[in-house]
């Protein structure tokens, strides 16, 4: 029974994210908050991705070289291509090749 | 919006080898419908995670599309019949999809930004459902698929860095992040995160229009 409630948490807390704004900002919308609006999502996607590598160790082997190497990939064939579906393809192929080398 | 199919084909299979099948792939992809919580979602089902855990940990990885919407309303206002499935299904990819429209006509601007939309859901469900079939038949390891979301987030990143002009917000959500993942360690630091970064962003608008 619990999966099913924390499924419903979730599909519940993230419509809630999603209708609220227009619920409450229906008409005007203040100045700060599309002010936020603009800037906030670049800087989440930032925090995003240090989530992502939050549990990855510099100290202990393999000193987060997998990581390194599989997100630099990411990053040059999404200046190269500007295809996201390539880069995340590149990306995660090459993590799971390294992390069976390394 | 192939993408979706294979993202969702990563998030069928991780699903899959926790312990939830198919059902669970189409309920979450159909219900929750995002693509990043859905793949944390998949750590807080194997975890046992409380359902306070799970709400709060929803709204800090999904706050952004509090501000999607906020982009959104003036271009969802007279959407009609259309609103409510429009709002439901604005996702990342659908966003940065929609925000790029200006050459559809106007006239027919609500069902295309509908199928749009639509259409990506669809993508994003057969996906899910494609890697949960494939979770139950290879046997191989798939170790390291779980990167496919840290790559997502990192070509996101890398996207909008070269599509946007100005760089403040990339760099102050990267800085604060791990300055907060130092000081308050891998379980605490989101909330405290998502704080400074509103601080710092609310701090360099008052200065810029100061000087603007």
């Amino acid at each position: 029974m619990r999966p099913v409630i924390l499924v419903l948490a979730m599909a519940l807390t993230t419509m809630a994210l999603r209708f609220l704004p227009f619920l409450i900002f229906g008409k005007r919308t203040p100045k700060y908050v599309s002010y936020l609006g603009k800037v906030l999502p670049q800087a989440i996607i930032a925090l995003l991705v240090v989530y992502c590598l939050r549990e990855v160790s510099v100290t202990a082997p393999p000193h987060g070289i997998p990581e390194l190497i599989a997100g630099g990939s990411v990053v040059g064939m999404q200046a190269w291509k500007r295809n996201a579906v390539l880069s995340i393809l590149l990306g995660t192929v090459v993590y799971m090749a390294l992390i069976r080398v390394i | 919006m192939a993408g979706y199919i294979v993202l969702g084909i990563g998030f069928g299979i991780l699903l899959n080898k926790a312990g939830y099948g198919i059902g669970w792939a189409f309920a979450m992809s159909a219900l929750i419908y995002a693509g990043s919580m859905q793949y944390v979602g998949i750590g807080l089902l194997s975890g046992g995670a409380s359902v306070i855990t799970t709400i709060i940990t929803t709204f800090m990885v999904n706050a952004r599309h509090l501000f999607y919407s906020i982009s959104m309303i003036d271009k969802y206002k007279d959407s009609g019949k259309y609103k409510p499935y429009l709002i439901f299904a604005l996702t990342d990819e659908t966003y940065s999809l929609l925000c790029e429209d200006d050459d559809v006509p106007r006239e027919s601007i609500n069902r295309y930004r509908f199928f749009v939309s639509l259409f990506d859901q669809c993508y994003w469900v057969a996906g899910s459902v494609i890697g949960s079939l494939l979770g139950s038949v290879i046997h191989f390891s798939t170790a390291g698929i779980e990167f496919s979301m840290t790559a997502l987030f990192i070509a996101s990143f890398t996207e909008q860095w070269l599509a946007s002009g100005d760089h403040k917000p990339a760099v102050i959500g990267l800085v604060s992040t791990v300055l907060c993942l130092v000081i308050f360690g891998t379980e605490k630091f989101l909330i405290p995160s998502m704080l400074l970064i509103t601080l710092l962003l609310t701090v360099i608008r008052k200065k810029e229009d100061r000087e603007g």
